[in-house]
Parts: structure tokens; C-alpha cells; sequence
């Protein structure tokens, strides 16, 4: 096997040109498994971690520029502001170890459905850029799952960041694990609120072949929410929209939990993601 | 002399056992106190040497090719292709076994490498050596196996009760026509007490009872996930025998099982145990053992095994999936009038230890209550799913899963508090259990009641600093509420394990014990063939010498087989046993000083001998004070004397009525769980785990509480995380991803109290101390996710879909 160290972002983008099958290494938290485990004998790899550029983020323009090294770690410690959904998603992955090396490009990369990362990015209305010797471009993040494992990236290109809006109300990640801490999502749900534009963003994990969201419950609550005062919902409206979410949700049954469970899980977290969304709203997280 | 294999690990200084486990070392505090142990700083600065560690400059890397299917005849083994990889040096098949094909614990039944057909998803069935671990892994890739699949059969009830169900085993295999002449059922034990000894039906006996509970129950199969995997190495010896360094649970038992695999005199096996990763009864079968050996004695070289995780789920045993049928009756007052139990244990493929777990379930089944009339009938079976043996808690655990269930189920029939009923039906010393054997020893199981139940209740939610603090909550950090439909629960649990071997088996120790004056100070070394698994034995026998002996510096011999055999590391027996065996070789050695202290005139000849110590380094008189300093005495003479210690016969269950003196000794604990429930999620958060336990005697008070707070754990584990899931044969979580283990913020706070009611038969009072907990904790959890949810949860572990009650 052989290891590409290239020494610059341009370095790295020719290499990969040259050798699209090379897999890219960020974090190694995924790509190590699987080749400890002899999932996968790639003949190269790309190591992405010494490079600067992607381990950098700024704001730019109305969004936060996430290189796609950032690690969990540094967005729980820096960036909770920023971006407050991804920073709870961030803060439930793994464990610190694994906080430390994971990325938010790894995390894409890999396209878990299960990835903590993915609600919170289809729920903000983030862009992924993905980069190569052909140029830069930006896919939303909504478009850039296709299955598990699989996503719109060409297989020259590497994804040099995410582009996650700036908050503009209260968001909030919830996520299922039949332990505390250090574990794989049984599903996920992300709700993003943007006061400016009333609009209402939603993400759904590990509940599908690829991170979903739900249009109609997103209509159903941008047309519900108290954006003036941000009044608790009735018990009734906030069962509904948990019933919208989780019939947009495609669960199975697997060793993680029932697809029935899943649903169930769904529709209890988007209720309570509204509640908290709505109190938090009262304080000012517009 | 061979060669020894050094250890890779840093710091190391390559001792003759090759792991520098760091476990010879001296104690410094006798029986009572809490010396620090020798591979404590080692292990938590991530120095100490496991056996996955070990490094021979010429070794060859061992690996193993699997059946990929639980059920399936072999029609060829073709291994050209495999050999004709370069850098392979073996590639081996049954046709390669030197010795016996088979070899097992109880039943010689488990093929060292598959023939004929496999009986389980992840059966060895050729092993490689090569000079790389990536050239082993391509050239099994080339092992052609032509199989011809066969249905599983992976249902236990049926496998037992159907007559229409294939037999995973023939009649009379392997080559023992006693084998295996009841079908797919490995072993079947009733008890019978009371009415049902004389015919009576349950029916006979419901008539008559006020209150009446019936309960299926399930225990999912809990897997010991140490944390060090199955690995050792094998140096071929020039007398053409081998030397293997391995991580085992009893170094005897192991040989003598590989070596007539190998053909080989168990002389010319010899064995030095390595650095074990834990083992909680996992290491009690062989796994790579036999096939490290052949393939060293094939190649000439030393060869390398080590699984990884995923493979380690399939080499090794597991805990028994149980399912079981519980009725009881009861009085009134509660007073229970009779109890009917059907118990299933599925054994998976091969027979390991389901003998001997069907006797822990069978004669503890009905656990520690007195019950006039008990109808137990308690199946270890064959299947084609992963095999199944030894475990923390063997039998004992999935027992009292059910029975404690039924208790509780009991009580609020009753309109009882659950330690009231408990308290009422109580056992204690002179009690008989279900097999008519009398407790003779302590066993104050209604104070220890009374003290959990008094012991203080976590703070209310309300009263916590930050109510909001997500770690208190279910879910922890995932944020899934912020105390919404969070419900307090509180649960009980009792647990009764039967210590040491049962069931007439000669359960013994060794110990050889050197005393000898180094540098003018007197040295005592200890050698045994006792594995220290992680549980703190080389400590344990360092207090007794220090204690027996009077002296400061006592090394610890790694433990290997150039010493009798100390028995197995499993049934909380090692403290008894070989506790018992060093106190005894201690007291020999005494003896021989004392008969030197005469001989040098310090004393008349006919001085008493109970008049004489050794205490601080000093031969001392009570009567006159300081003889002499040790050292002086000894000279430059070494005493040595060695003992076979073994505790009081025990006997076989009568295979009609169960009835028998079968057991050594009876440990308990009891648990109270305190739990957050978020019922609409089903999450749970353990808010206290509470304990009392009589241990007889406090050896090591610290080492003691790990025991019992570690096995309080891996209880919480099997009551809401853990379980291997296997469908149709297949495991379906074999990775630490999805098979999941308590962390840190799952494992609450624990209270423990240590009572010390000494048992008069075993040496220093002591009673095993590391399965009790393991039974209760689970029942108490549950009980009381059952108590915050209202919901019957009558498996463990319980799932988010259990609680939350989606799909019922
Ligand atoms: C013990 C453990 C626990 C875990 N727990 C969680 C969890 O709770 N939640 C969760 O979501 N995940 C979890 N993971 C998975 C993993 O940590 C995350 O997916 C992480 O985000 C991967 O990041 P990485 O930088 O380590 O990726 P890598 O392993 O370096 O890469 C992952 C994939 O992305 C590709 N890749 C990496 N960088 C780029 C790039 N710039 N451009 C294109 N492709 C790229 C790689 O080729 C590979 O396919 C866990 C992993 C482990 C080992």
C-alpha cells in the first residue's frame, strides 16, 4: 500500500487526480477500522492530516467556513456559537479520544447514515465544497447523500469544508444510543429555526439509507411557530409535526434498534426539539 | 534450553515467563490490608506486557480460516493454492492433528480443526502460519473449502423438545457410546422436593396457594468482553516437545487437553501463563491453543496468534441464552408454598461447560428462598449457534434474572414491599436449598436485606445541583431530555452462587512455598500454577505469606506448569483454593523453621509448638519474646515444602431428584438500583447501585470492592446493553461498535457494604467474592426500570423498544 503525504492543498489535489482510487485519511477514525479489520485494501492512501489549510475554520460571508480536518474537539470548544447544532452533535460523538482525530470531512467522507454530523448540516441549509484539479464546487448538503456510504463527491475530489450558515434562532440535536455516552446513533433528528426568514430546517439520521429531512413537517412548523413570542406548542401540534417527521423517516430493523422504535424515537425527539426550540426562542435565540 | 519469547512492551526487561507482566513483585501488607498490586501502575501507564505482546525475532504468525456458515457438511478441504502464497510456511487441516481430533472441558466433542461438517458460524477449520500477519490473511483467502450447507438449527427449544429436529451431534460421537444418547440435550437435571418427590402436578399445589405468578423470562447471550483478545505463542522445544506462553484461565487443564491433540506426553507441553486481558470465564476453553502448537512443531518456529476483536467473538464461549418458565405460589402472608421452573439453556455447538451450568441452574434455581415444594427441570442443549460456557455467574445468573422477576411479580400480587417478601422466605445457615443441602455457614440474607434497603436514597432530581445537567439524565450528552417523562425507579435483587467447584469434582491447588534468607533478610517465594487474570490473586498469595510467615519480601514465581495444578481461575474459587493451598505450604515451611529453631537449641525439644511465631522477620516466643532474627535461623539453608490443598468433597446430584450435597460454599449479594427512566424513550440512567455482600473475610478491602463494584457492572450490562444477537446461527454484532458495554457514565455511584460473618470451613473464613454480584444486579435493575415504567420487562436486557413499549 502505498502513502501519499502531499505537502500542500494543491499537492493533495493533484494526487488525487493522479490516483482517484487513493483514499483520503483525515482523522483515521474510520478509515483505520476498516483496514484493521480488512474491509478494505486500498492500493494508496491520502494523508490529509498534515495539511493546514483544511484544519482551519473562519467565518466568511454569513457562514462558517469548517475546514474538512476541524476536529469534534475543536468544534465543541470553539465553535458552539457558530454552529450550535453541529457543536451538539459534535459533543455527542465518540468519545474524547476519538473527538480529538474525527472530522467533519471524515465524517462526510464516510457517509454513514448513521454520522452524527449529517442532521445538523441538512438541517442548517450547510454546503458542502468539494475540490479538485478541475475546480471548486458547492453542493448542498441536502443533495450531497445518496445511499450509505455514498454520496455526489467524483471520485477526484476531496471535500475541502462545510459552509454552515450563521445561527439566526435556536437550534437543537437529539440523539438515541442505547448507552450514555460512545455510541453509534439509533436515530438522530436535528431542528434548526431561522427567525429572520421563518423557515424551519429538520434532519433525520440513522433512519434511512442516507440523512433525510422532512419538507412537510418543515412547512407544518414554520406555518405553526410562534415566531412573535415563541409560545409553547399545544400538545396536539407538536404531535403532529412528530408525526410528520417520522413519516418521512426510512427505518429498518437492525441490530441497533426496530424500525418501529426508530419512528417512535423520531417523533418524541422533534416534539421536544420544539419545546426547546420555543423556550430558548422566549430568550432571546432569535 | 529454548529460546523465550521477550515482550514488545516498553520498560521491559524480557523475564524467563517472556511477559514481564510485572506480577512478581513483593507485597507489602498481610491479610486484611490493602497492598498495592504489583501490576496496578504498570496497567494503568499502559506498560504491562499482555500476551498479545509477546515477540520472538523468528516467529511465524499464526491465523485461522472459519466456516462462514453455522451449519454445514465439508465435502473438501483443498489448500494448494494456499501454500503456493510466498512467505506461508503451514497451511493445516484436520488431517494435520497429530493426536486426538477432538479435545473439550467436559466432553472431548470440539474438533481442533473442523471435519465432516461444522456446527457453528466461525468453526476453525485450517490454520496458517506465515512470516506476516497480511501473508497469513491472503493465503487463507486461498483455502478452498467446498461445504455443503445445511439448515440451522438454531432454536434451543426445539433443538430439546422436538424429535423431529436433526441432531447437531450423532449418537455416540465422538467414539463414547455415552455420548450424546439424549439427542440435541447435552444434559437435563430435575430437582424434585416435597409433593413433587412423591408425584404431585402443579396443579396439585396451585389449589392450595393463595397467590399465584407465572413469568417467561429471557437472558439474551451476554458476551465477557475482556478487553485483551485470545493470544499466546508457541516455541517448539528441542526435546520435540513445546513451550506456549499463554492467556488462560487454568494453565493444567489446558494441557491436558493439548497435548494428547498433539500426541504428545503432557510432560513435553509445557506451559507459562502470559499477561491475561481478563477473562470472566471466556478463557476457560481452549482457542487457539492446540493450533499455535501445531503449527509450531510443524514449522520448528515459534508462531504467533493473536484474534482480533471481531474474531474473538467466535473464539470463545459465550454466557448461555436462557428461556425460562417460572411459577410460583404462595401463602397469604407470602410465604412461598411451591415453585415450578423450566429452564433452557442453549449450549451452542459444542458442550464446553453446559454440564456444569446446568447443575448451577438446576440446584440454584429457585435461588435463596425456602420453598417446601420445588419442581425444577433445567436443559443444557446443542445447537448450531455459538457455542456457550463458562461466564461470571455460570448458571446462577440467568436463574436469578427469573426467579427475582418473580418476586417482585409476587409482591404486588401481594401488596407487598419486594424486601418484605424477600425478607420472609428468606434462607439462612441451617436452611436446606432445593437439593436438601443444609447451609452450614453464615448467610444473613435478611440483615443484609434490611441494610440495603436502609441504606440512604440518591438525591431526588429536584435536589440535584443542576437538574439539567444532561449527564444526569437518560441519554447523557445526546440531549434527548431535559428531565421530560423522566421517572424514578427502585429495585431489589438477591443472588445466590455456589463458590468452588461442585458436583463431586476434585477441585484442588498447589502451592510450593521457598523461604530462604537473601542479603541477610529472610525471602519468601511463592509458586503456583494460578492464573492471575486481572482479579489481584499475586497480591492475595503475597498478604498470606507475608501473613503466615512474617516477612517482608515475598516474591510471587510466574505462574507455569513446572508446578502442580491450582485449578482454575473461575467460580470465585482461586482465594479458597489456592489461598488455601499457599496458607498450607506457609504453614509447612513454618513448621520446618520451628523444628530448626529447636534443632539449633534456641528452644528445648519439647517446647510447644503453639508457643512459636514468625512475626516482623523474628522467631518469636510467646512466652519469652525474640529467639532469633529469621535470616539467622535459615542461615544459608532454604526451607521449601509444597501442598496440595483441596476444600471438602462435594457430590453429584441424584439425576432423578436433584438432590445432593453438591456444592462447597454459598456466597451472596444484594442490590438496590435506583434508575431515571425516560419512559417515552425508553433510556435509562442508573442513578445508585447499592450492595451488600458477605464476604466471610476482607482479604485486600480494595481489590475486594473492584470485584464488587466490576461485577455490579457487568450485571448493569446484561440488564440494559448487553447482548450478543444471533440470528439463525449468525452472530450479528461481533465488533465492541455494536456490542455494548457500560461506560463511565453509565456506571453510577455504588455504596457497598462488606459484611464478614466468617465462614468456619474455609481458610481464613473467606467466601469467593467475584460471581455474587454479577446475579443480583441485573434483577435489581430491571426491577426497577419496572417499578418507573409499570411495564413487565421480562427480558434482559431490556431494550429502548421494551421500555418505551413500541410494538408490544
Ligand atoms: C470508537 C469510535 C466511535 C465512533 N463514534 C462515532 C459517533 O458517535 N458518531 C459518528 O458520527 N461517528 C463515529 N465514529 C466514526 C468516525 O469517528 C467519524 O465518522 C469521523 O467523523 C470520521 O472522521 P475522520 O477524520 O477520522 O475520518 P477518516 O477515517 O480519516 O476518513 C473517513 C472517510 O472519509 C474519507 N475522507 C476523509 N477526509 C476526506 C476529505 N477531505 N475528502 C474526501 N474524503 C475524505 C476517507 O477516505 C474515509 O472514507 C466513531 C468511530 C470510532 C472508531
Amino acid at each position: 500500500m502505498e502513502f501519499l503525504s502531499p505537502s500542500t492543498w494543491e499537492e493533495a489535489l493533484a494526487a488525487k487526480s493522479g490516483r482517484p482510487e487513493a483514499v483520503p485519511i483525515t482523522g483515521g477514525t474510520d478509515v483505520m477500522v476498516e483496514l484493521n479489520f480488512d474491509r478494505r485494501r486500498p492500493g494508496a492512501l491520502l494523508d490529509l492530516s498534515r495539511l493546514p489549510e483544511p484544519a482551519q475554520w473562519r467565518a466568511e460571508g454569513g457562514h462558517l467556513r469548517l475546514g474538512a480536518a476541524v476536529t469534534y474537539t475543536a468544534i465543541v470548544e470553539h465553535l458552539a456559537g457558530h454552529a450550535p447544532a453541529l457543536a451538539q452533535a459534535a459533543r455527542s460523538v465518540a468519545s474524547p479520544q476519538i473527538r480529538n482525530r474525527g472530522s467533519v470531512g471524515g465524517n462526510l467522507g464516510s457517509a454513514s447514515p448513521a454520522g452524527d454530523c449529517h442532521p445538523p448540516l441538512v438541517a442548517a441549509g450547510a454546503e458542502v465544497e468539494l475540490a479538485s484539479v478541475r475546480g471548486v464546487r458547492r453542493v448542498p448538503a441536502r443533495e450531497f447523500y445518496l445511499g450509505p456510504g455514498s454520496s455526489v463527491r467524483e471520485a477526484d475530489e476531496l471535500i475541502s469544508a462545510v459552509l454552515v450558515p450563521a445561527p439566526a434562532g435556536p437550534q437543537q440535536f437529539s440523539k438515541i444510543g442505547t448507552r450514555n455516552a460512545m455510541v453509534i446513533a439509533v436515530a438522530s433528528f436535528c431542528l434548526v429555526l431561522d427567525a429572520g426568514a421563518r423557515t424551519v430546517g429538520t434532519g433525520i439520521g440513522s433512519a434511512g439509507p442516507r440523512p433525510l429531512r422532512s419538507p412537510e413537517a418543515e412547512a407544518f412548523l414554520a406555518a405553526e411557530f410562534d415566531w412573535e413570542g415563541g409560545a409553547e406548542p399545544s400538545e396536539a401540534a407538536a404531535r403532529h409535526f412528530g408525526a410528520l417527521v417520522a413519516a418521512a423517516a426510512e427505518p429498518i430493523d437492525d441490530v441497533r434498534g426496530t424500525a418501529a422504535y426508530r419512528r417512535h424515537a423520531l417523533a418524541v425527539m422533534a416534539r421536544r426539539a420544539w419545546v426547546w426550540c420555543a423556550a430558548d426562542y422566549r430568550k432571546g435565540a432569535r | 534450553m529454548s529460546q523465550t519469547p521477550a515482550a514488545r512492551a516498553r520498560g521491559d526487561a524480557g523475564s524467563a515467563a517472556g511477559t514481564r507482566a510485572g506480577l512478581s513483585s513483593t507485597a507489602r501488607g498481610g491479610v486484611g490490608t490493602s497492598p498495592p498490586r504489583p501490576d496496578g501502575a504498570l496497567k494503568a501507564a499502559g506498560e504491562f506486557a499482555f500476551s498479545s505482546d509477546m515477540w520472538m525475532e523468528d516467529m511465524l504468525w499464526g491465523m485461522t480460516l472459519r466456516s462462514p456458515h453455522p451449519h454445514a457438511l465439508i465435502r473438501a478441504i483443498d489448500t494448494a493454492e494456499a501454500l503456493a502464497v510466498p512467505g506461508v510456511h503451514a497451511v493445516l487441516t484436520h488431517e494435520d492433528v497429530p493426536g486426538e481430533k477432538r479435545y473439550g472441558l467436559e466432553t472431548r466433542d470440539q474438533p481442533v480443526l473442523a471435519f465432516g461438517k461444522v456446527r457453528y458460524k466461525g468453526e476453525p477449520v485450517a490454520v496458517v502460519a506465515a512470516d506476516h500477519p497480511e501473508t497469513a490473511r491472503r493465503a487463507l483467502a486461498r483455502v478452498r473449502v467446498d461445504y455443503e450447507v445445511l439448515e440451522p438449527i438454531a432454536d434451543a427449544r426445539r433443538a430439546a423438545f422436538d424429535p423431529d429436529c436433526p441432531l447437531v451431534h450423532e449418537e455416540g460421537v465422538p467414539a463414547h457410546p455415552e455420548y450424546n444418547q439424549r439427542g440435541n440435550i447435552v444434559r437435563h437435571q430435575p430437582v424434585r422436593t416435597g409433593a413433587f418427590a412423591e408425584g404431585a402436578d402443579a396443579a396439585d399445589l396451585r389449589a392450595r396457594a393463595a397467590a399465584v405468578v407465572r413469568g417467561e423470562y429471557r437472558v439474551g447471550m451476554q458476551d465477557q468482553a475482556f478487553l485483551g483478545p485470545e493470544s499466546g505463542l508457541a516455541v517448539p522445544a528441542p526435546d520435540g516437545g513445546v513451550d506456549l506462553y499463554i492467556a488462560t484461565q487454568w494453565l493444567h487443564v489446558d494441557q491436558s487437553q493439548i497435548a494428547p491433540c498433539l500426541g504428545l506426553e503432557q510432560e513435553r507441553v509445557r506451559m507459562t501463563l502470559a499477561g491475561v486481558g481478563g477473562a470472566f470465564g471466556a478463557r476457560e476453553d481452549l482457542s487457539m491453543q492446540i493450533h499455535a502448537c501445531m503449527l509450531a512443531l510443524r514449522t520448528g518456529r515459534p508462531v504467533k496468534f493473536v484474534y482480533n476483536r471481531e474474531e474473538s467473538f467466535f473464539g470463545h464461549v459465550h454466557r448461555h441464552p436462557a428461556a425460562m418458565r417460572f411459577e410460583h405460589g404462595a401463602d397469604a402472608d407470602g410465604r412461598l408454598l411451591y415453585a415450578t421452573l423450566e429452564i433452557v439453556l442453549d449450549g451452542g455447538a459444542y458442550a464446553s461447560t453446559t454440564a456444569a451450568v446446568v447443575g448451577v441452574a438446576s440446584s440454584l434455581g429457585v435461588g435463596p428462598y425456602e420453598i417446601p415444594h420445588v419442581s425444577v427441570d433445567a436443559y443444557g442443549v446443542y445447537t448450531t449457534n455459538p457455542p456457550c460456557g463458562a461466564m461470571r455467574g455460570f448458571g446462577a445468573v440467568q436463574a436469578c434474572f427469573g426467579y427475582e422477576s418473580q418476586m417482585d411479580r409476587l409482591a404486588a400480587k401481594l401488596g407487598m414491599h419486594p424486601v418484605e417478601l424477600r425478607r420472609r422466605n428468606a434462607l439462612a445457615q441451617g436452611s436446606r436449598v432445593a437439593t436438601g443441602q443444609r447451609i452450614d455457614m453464615p448467610l444473613p440474607m435478611a440483615e443484609m436485606l434490611e441494610r440495603v434497603r436502609a441504606m440512604p436514597m440518591p438525591a431526588r432530581r429536584g435536589e440535584l445541583a443542576d437538574p439539567a445537567d444532561p449527564r444526569t439524565l437518560p441519554g447523557g450528552l445526546a440531549n434527548t431530555s431535559r428531565g421530560e417523562r423522566v421517572v424514578r425507579g427502585v429495585g431489589y435483587g438477591v443472588g445466590l452462587k455456589n463458590l468452588c467447584f461442585s458436583e463431586s469434582f476434585d477441585d484442588y491447588s498447589t502451592a510450593r512455598v521457598r523461604l530462604e534468607a537473601i542479603g541477610g533478610e529472610p525471602a519468601a517465594l511463592v509458586h503456583t500454577a494460578a492464573a492471575e487474570v486481572g482479579q489481584g490473586l499475586v497480591t492475595l498469595q503475597g498478604q498470606i505469606a507475608h501473613t503466615e510467615l512474617g516477612v517482608e519480601r515475598v516474591t510471587v514465581h510466574p505462574a507455569d506448569t513446572s508446578v502442580g495444578s491450582a485449578g482454575s481461575s473461575s467460580a470465585s474459587r482461586q482465594s479458597y483454593v489456592t489461598g488455601g493451598a499457599v496458607k498450607a505450604a506457609c504453614e509447612a515451611v513454618r513448621e520446618r523453621v520451628f523444628a530448626l529453631v529447636r534443632e539449633r537449641g534456641l528452644v528445648a525439644p519439647d517446647h510447644p509448638a503453639g508457643d512459636l511465631a514468625l512475626e516482623g522477620g523474628k522467631v518469636v516466643s510467646a512466652a519469652r519474646g525474640v529467639l532469633a532474627p529469621l535470616a539467622e535461623v535459615l542461615g544459608t539453608g532454604a526451607v521449601e515444602e509444597t501442598r496440595v490443598f483441596r476444600h471438602r468433597p462435594t457430590r453429584a446430584l441424584d439425576p432423578t431428584t436433584g438432590q445432593g450435597d453438591s456444592h462447597v460454599q454459598f456466597g451472596m449479594c444484594v442490590h438496590r438500583a435506583v434508575v431515571d427512566v425516560d419512559v417515552e424513550l425508553g433510556l435509562v440512567k442508573v442513578v445508585a447501585l447499592d450492595a451488600v455482600q458477605d464476604v466471610g473475610r476482607a482479604m485486600h478491602p480494595r481489590q475486594l470492592l473492584g470485584q464488587i463494584q466490576g461485577g455490579s457492572a457487568q450485571g448493569l450490562g446484561l440488564a440494559l446493553m448487553e447482548e450478543v444477537q444471533v440470528a439463525d446461527g449468525v452472530i450479528r454484532n461481533p465488533s465492541f461498535t455494536d456490542y455494548l458495554i457500560p461506560t463511565i457514565l453509565d456506571t453510577p455511584p455504588m455504596r457497598i457494604e462488606v459484611l464478614e460473618h466468617a465462614d468456619p470451613h474455609a481458610p481464613y473464613g473467606l467466601r469467593g467474592a467475584g460471581e455474587p454480584p454479577t446475579l443480583s444486579s441485573t434483577p435489581a435493575i430491571v426491577a426497577a426500570v419496572r417499578d418507573a415504567t409499570g411495564r413487565p420487562l421480562t427480558r434482559a436486557p431490556v431494550r429502548p423498544e421494551d421500555i418505551a413499549g413500541v410494538g408490544d
